[in-house]
């Protein structure tokens, strides 16, 4: 089927999130979308499926103009989306989630789940995939979970396909699977809609690319165009992918985790026995799939685990037992990796957020009171030198984008004396003009001479900026490497196989 | 899946954490509505009042049964039933313009009203700081009761030379409503035990504690007396008048006056307040930045039951020194909830919304006496005041204002919010 939107408009208030858009997806073509976060791609998607009402142009399947009321509608005319976030049911099983909002029913209004169970072997063996459809959803690894959900838009006859940003949760070898598993659709005569901002998956795939910026069409482009000319396109500038860093000057062992081990409170254990050094001016790389421990052993050192066993020693203090005050008092600054949930108070100002974790003394606080003129000095200069895009500092940080949130978590946690650098996830959803920034500034902190740990699960990020990289898998650490390891190698190590370099 | 997930649902599980519940949420949306609408909901609630007093009164009724041939009759009828009405409520609670010749009687209903809005703002102010912490303070009439029993106790049976007197059964008072207060965040905070669950409970474990000491000879119970009383307080621990003896407004005028105050440096001009906002905006990223969370629930429920507690003191002290009685709530703990909701839950917005509450009960008694209305009218006044607060949408939609701001949702956006819950 031949996907068409034509001058699709959407405004919010004052603002325009998808101006004029046209795009024509032919059926048998995986058409990439291109753009920053905030750029308009998921407005323009929500449109497609339904969720928003376009405020000018239409949207044409096989040149007929259609009219969605909802998901349904979008749905039922052919539609089917494989969402960031899997809209799945984890208590449910695999063909209980297919059928889900589509059941069918026997006499008597009973299920028909055999029917599901038929069409998820159908569909599996179409592809080759290998699912129960007995299973529970909680049971399966997440790109298994991301198979059911192409299942579910398959088994509703989808002939036209968005997949919104599904690599983000996948390794490198899911998301091979995935390119194969988009090719195989695509040879099928599906037209598929990707959207993505990582331009490496892009080239791979793509047979054509519509670049968004800024809720408009800038530009088309051939996959065969380079990394920089499409990071040009959609940022609206030229940038720079590569981080620019000198070689480490390590200098003493600053930090030392020996025998780490966490555990959650049904006894599971997080992180397993974990021991590394970090020295000062090095950054070391925590590398691995979302949810093998990266995140429990970033908590671990915070003091926000409360079942630590092992020691973690900076420059001489435990810190196993500390609460988080006292981490942070021992020079610890921490970026978190959800920085909506963990780094910022939304309702709070520019202001109010760069001293959330600084309200014990001064310059801020005297005799327990606020010293506001203080924090206002303080926050115009911090907005200016990290470039934070606000009205004013009294603007709300809920309204900030993404990439100006950052910031201003960054601006917190590196203007105080630091002895230790954390930053969880630094990049996750950001623009390519903001990583480009917060890179620089983790290095730059890292030439002053303090140890940093960087936890990412894109591969991108730990290469351009790890010194040595350390890999975790199911809570372990499979291996410490250099920074300048080859991709394929750390692909392995990331799905927990040990390869014989690393071991010798 | 997400490592916030992971957290979320280990703090479910796990008692150090406890997590505000998602219908957290929606109460504060409630709670934070706009100036506005606390505005147009009193307008709408009075407007709905007038409806109310239309149709229950009898010249209206009469007249509408001869509406085709004189409607006339009818609009005059509901003219001066409504008219009427509020006009007595007006003459009740601000202004005795019927007595204009004496301007000591006239405003007379003014120090009423202020006399009882004294409550009404402590315990408002008590509920609202919780709400701004993220609680849910139900147990104002328990904290009211203990607060009141505890400086009733003091002020009758433990004689103390004047100011002193006044000064320590005051504190008691206070005393007493911090420690219910506080040991409700002890529980939510070593437990996960739900605040409002807790509240409640304690509501009733207060009631009928005090109902017991009443009755009980040598505890609360006045010497000789069969009823379930106190004895009257002694004249040094009496709430001085503060605008002569003929009005009954005192001294608990000016101190919740002070408490408005300092609620208002607590949390905007205070560390602490910094910490408790934090905290109630965000205690995930209030956790990470090294605030104890769990301590910070306990503090603010014992400054929020020391303010409900003043609300007690006021009663035992100010109102019912002729001693106390397992009644003297009278509804104070509750109506502080709609006062703090109508206040949006901002110190100075709980004052003037606790005044405007103090003159609704003040005018209801003369609306009665002049016009015949019941005192309910007034009641379910406040109801539809609360209702409308509550529904936000629906009084923009019949004043027709914009809605906000379409793209400010910092919680996520409801599609990945659901997400999450199915992941």
């Amino acid at each position: 089927m031949k996907l068409e939107l034509r001058g699709i408009t959407k405004r919010f208030g004052a603002l325009t999130a998808n101006d004029h858009i046209d795009l024509v997806v032919q059926p048998g073509e995986i058409h990439c979308l291109l753009g920053e976060n905030g750029a308009g791609k998921s407005t323009l998607m929500n449109v497609l499926y339904g969720l928003y009402r376009a405020d000018e142009g239409e949207i044409l399947l096989d040149d007929q103009v259609q009219k969605f009321e909802g998901p349904g509608d979008a749905m039922n005319a052919g539609i089917g989306m494989v969402h960031q976030h899997f809209m799945l049911i984890p208590v449910f099983t695999v063909a209980e989630n297919v059928m889900l909002g589509n059941e069918n029913t026997k006499a008597g209004g009973v299920l028909d789940l055999e029917a599901a169970r038929t069409k998820v072997r159908e569909i599996s063996a179409r592809f080759g995939f290998d699912i129960d459809p007995d299973a529970k959803i909680e049971d399966l690894p997440v790109g298994v979970q991301q198979r059911v959900e192409i299942i579910k838009a398959l088994s509703r006859d989808a002939k036209v396909l968005v997949f919104d940003e599904p690599t983000a949760v996948l390794t490198p070898q899911e998301t091979d699977e995935l390119m194969d598993i988009m090719r195989q659709l695509k040879d099928e005569g599906t037209a598929i809609v990707f959207i993505t901002h990582k331009l490496r998956e892009v080239r791979e795939v793509a047979d054509r690319i519509t670049v968004i910026r800024l809720g408009k069409v800038v530009g088309e482009a051939e996959p065969s165009a380079t990394n920089a000319e499409l990071a040009s396109l959609m940022v609206g500038r030229a940038v720079s992918l590569t981080v620019d860093k000198a070689d480490a000057a390590p200098g003493d062992d600053a930090l030392v985790v020996s025998e780490l081990t966490v555990t959650d409170h049904v006894g599971q254990v997080l992180v397993d026995n974990v021991s590394f050094t970090l020295k000062r001016g090095e950054i070391l790389c925590v590398a691995g799939v979302q949810g093998n421990g990266q995140t429990e052993l970033t908590e671990a050192i915070m003091g926000l685990q409360h079942r630590v066993l092992g020691s973690i020693v900076l420059d001489g203090t435990e810190l196993v037992g500390q609460s988080t005050r006292g981490v942070l008092d021992s020079g610890v600054g921490f970026v978190p990796e959800d920085r909506t949930e963990d780094g910022l108070v939304g309702e709070f100002t520019i202001a109010e957020n760069l001293m959330l974790d600084r309200y014990t003394s001064e310059p801020f606080v005297k005799a327990g009171t606020l010293q506001l003129d203080a924090l206002a000095r303080f926050a115009a200069e911090k907005v200016t030198e990290f470039d934070v895009r606000a009205q004013g500092i009294a603007t709300k940080v809920g309204r900030l984008s993404g990439g100006n949130q950052q910031k201003v978590v960054l601006a917190r946690e590196l203007s105080r004396e630091l002895r230790l650098f954390i930053a969880a996830q630094p990049t996750r959803g950001l623009d390519v003009g903001s990583i480009e920034f917060v890179h620089k500034r983790i290095v730059a902190t890292r030439d002053a001479g303090v140890p940093v740990i960087v936890v990412s699960t894109e591969l991108d990020e730990v290469t351009a900026l790890a010194d040595r990289i350390a890999v975790m898998y199911r809570g372990r650490i499979i291996g410490i490497v250099p920074g300048d390891t080859p991709r394929d190698v750390l692909g392995l190590m990331m799905a927990g196989e040990t390869p014989s370099e690393v071991a010798a | 899946m997400t490592s916030t997930d992971q957290t979320t649902a280990g703090a479910a599980a796990a008692p150090e954490t406890p997590a505000p519940p998602r219908q957290n949420q929606i109460l504060k949306e409630i709670f934070g509505g706009s100036a506005m609408i606390s505005f147009l909901a009193i307008i709408l609630a009075l407007i709905f009042g007038g409806l109310l007093i239309v149709l229950t009164d009898p010249v209206v009724q009469q007249t509408s049964a001869y509406f085709f041939s004189r409607p006339g009759d009818t609009f005059v009828a509901i003219a001066e039933a409504v008219g009427g009405a509020y006009a007595a409520l007006f003459r009740g609670s601000v202004f005795n313009y019927l007595r204009a010749d004496e301007f000591g009687a006239a405003i007379r209903p003014l120090t009423e009203s202020l006399t009882n809005a004294t409550p009404l703002i402590a315990a408002g102010l008590g509920v609202a700081l919780a709400f701004r912490v993220g609680l849910f303070n139900i147990g104002g009439r328990g904290q009211i009761l203990i607060a009141a029993a505890a400086a009733g106790y003091v002020g009758a049976y433990v004689p103390m030379p004047p100011v002193i007197h006044l000064i320590v059964a005051l504190v008691v008072g206070l005393i007493g409503g911090a420690l219910w207060g506080g040991l409700v965040g002890l529980l939510k905070a070593r437990t996960g035990a739900h605040e409002v669950i807790v509240t409640i409970m304690l509501n009733y474990i207060a009631f009928y504690l005090i109902s017991f000491l009443l009755r009980t000879p040598g505890a609360l119970q006045a010497p000789g007396q069969s009823n379930p009383r106190s004895g009257p307080m002694l004249e040094t621990a009496v709430f001085p008048k503060i605008a002569g003896e003929e009005y009954n407004l005192n001294i608990g005028f000016i101190l919740v006056i002070v408490a408005t105050i300092y609620v208002w440096y607590l949390l905007n001009r205070s560390a602490m307040g910094f910490q408790f906002r934090a905290v109630g905006e965000n205690p995930h990223a209030a956790r990470v930045a090294g605030i104890n969370v769990e301590r910070t629930y306990i503090t603010v429920m014992v400054i929020a039951g020391a303010l409900v507690g003043l609300a007690g003191v006021q009663q035992a002290l100010g109102n019912f020194t002729g001693g106390i009685a397992a009644g003297l709530d009278a509804g104070i703990g509750f109506d502080a909830i709609t006062v703090a909701l109508l206040g949006r839950s901002k110190p100075i917005g709980v004052f003037f919304a606790g005044i405007l509450f103090g003159a609704l009960k003040a005018g209801a008694v003369t609306m009665q006496a002049a016009e015949g209305i019941p005192v309910d009218i007034v009641l379910v006044v406040q109801s539809f005041i609360v209702l409308f607060i509550a529904a936000p949408p629906l009084v923009r939609a019949l004043f027709r204002l914009p809605t906000p701001d379409p793209l400010f949702h910092w919680r996520k956006p409801q599609l990945a919010r659901k997400a999450e819950v199915t992941k």
